[in-house]
């Protein structure tokens, strides 16, 4: 029986794509876990559109600064190196194209590399961007972490986003909790499938034609208990 | 001679009128001018339009901006409360007696830069493509579709800093500078509340915002 990767699994396997020396920003959600599972013999810069080049790790409860918080509102530390500048400083940083890669969450994908993470279309309840607009169509690589379906089973991965888009065709990768898939000319490009969940079961889980990479190999993550 | 400390809120906040546009400062908790947006609640005054990143934080400031009716329009980047029911201003927003601009992070920040700046529009990549480029004026530059947007001006800019001297110039502590650079320079008015006053001048090569763009600083504690 295959065994879906959790939220810190999913986490772990984008960190590990993350080279040494780069610039990077996290979306809230699963993909700022990716900074604790990043390799530490790599100097990695994780940006936050605060303010931020630089964020450290979380400070021991109690501790830190609470005039010195993340893109999601958490007191943080800053690591060697880091600096701190005002929120248009960022957004050029950001804009002009100087990150390296930006992982966001997102509630759909389309073939293209369509994105579309900021509006689920919720009765009642206000609309919020944030920043995803710019990060997505700053960053020089746009990955995705997201579940492959939604709990209804219907899928995330589709041909054409029907909630309303973030960006258009930015999207290059996309990890989720059954494989890592690349965008290209091809559509979804199955790189690493999980043990024992059969590639037309895959296929059957996304809303758009998938083609298997000729180098298509296992997605394995350690074990990390986080409560799902 | 210039002394641009004020003694009290009265002061800090005079001459809002019913109807002005306020730029409001913070991120997270840094950088809330929690005093100011706190005294703001009880000026009878209505028509207001705020020009703040995350409308959510004014509960952080326990101010009563909404439940008082005083807002009529906001552009912000983040309309929404927490939890699944629909808070106070997005009720508001739903009976349309609250209108809205929701505006991309970037875009907003750069837009009031821009207003500062003495930049009237730019075009942007952000947005386009999408619903919110809906009916905007959009153009190719380098193969590359972008958005015509429009500068933001205000009446009055809050922020929060930690430190001033008597001339405006302002230190920031941690990520509180964050859109209060740019609100600073693109208000008419712009009024800091600062944990410390210093008695001399702030070494000029730590000043992160210069006194020219400040123009009514207050001495208060950061509150909660």
């Amino acid at each position: 029986m295959a065994k879906p990767l959790n939220r810190d699994q999913m986490a772990w396997r984008a960190a590990q794509d993350l080279p040494d020396g780069a610039y990077v920003n996290l979306g809230l959600g699963m993909p700022v876990l990716a900074a604790s599972h990043a390799p530490v013999d790599r100097d990695i810069f994780f940006q936050s559109e605060n303010g931020i080049l630089g964020v450290g790790a979380l400070p021991e409860p109690g501790q830190g600064d609470r005039e010195l918080v993340d893109a999601g509102s958490r007191v943080v530390t800053l690591r060697d190196g880091a600096s701190i500048f005002d929120s248009a400083a960022s957004f050029a940083m950001i804009r002009g194209g100087h990150l390296d890669i930006t992982i966001l969450g997102a509630f759909q994908v389309a073939a293209n590399g369509d994105l579309a993470n900021w509006d689920a279309l919720m009765a009642d309840k206000g609309p919020l961007i944030g920043g995803a607009m710019d990060l997505a169509v700053g960053a020089r690589a746009v990955y995705v972490i997201m579940r492959h379906q939604n709990k209804d089973a219907t899928p995330r991965l589709v041909d054409v986003c029907t909630y309303p888009l973030t960006a258009v065709g930015v999207v290059k990768r996309i990890y989720t909790d059954l494989a890592v898939l690349d965008i290209d000319a091809r559509g979804f490009v199955a790189r690493e499938i999980i043990p024992g969940l059969d590639r037309a079961d895959l296929a059957a889980a996304t809303g758009a034609p998938l083609t298997f990479a000729a180098d298509c190999r296992d997605l394995t993550a350690p074990k990390f208990d986080d409560g799902d | 001679m210039i002394n641009k400390q004020v003694g009290d809120l009265a002061a800090a906040m005079l001459g809002i009128q019913s109807g002005a546009a306020l730029m409001i400062s913070g991120f997270g908790n840094a950088g809330i001018p929690a005093n100011l947006v706190r005294a703001l609640a009880p000026m009878d005054l209505t028509g207001l339009t705020l020009i703040i990143n995350a409308i959510r934080r004014l509960d952080d400031c326990d101010a009563a901006l909404f439940n008082e009716q005083r807002i009529s329009h906001v552009i912000t980047t983040a309309f929404r409360g927490p939890g699944a029911m629909p808070a106070n201003f997005e009720a508001q927003w739903q009976r349309g007696d609250v209108t809205l601009e929701i505006v991309p992070q970037g875009t907003f920040a750069e837009r009031i830069r821009a207003g500062g700046a003495g930049i009237p529009a730019f075009f942007t990549p952000t947005a386009a493509g999408t619903t919110l480029a809906e009916g905007r004026e959009q153009r190719l530059f380098g193969g590359r579709m972008c958005v015509l947007e429009e500068a933001l001006k205000a009446d009055f800019a809050l922020l929060r800093a930690q430190k001033a001297d008597r001339f405006g110039n302002l230190f920031f502590r941690g990520t509180q500078a964050n859109f209060g650079t740019a609100m600073a320079a693109a208000a008419e008015i712009t009024v800091v509340e600062v944990d410390e006053i210093s008695a001399t001048p702030l070494p000029p090569e730590q000043i992160h915002l210069p006194g020219i763009y400040v123009d009514r600083v207050l001495q208060a504690p950061r509150l909660d």
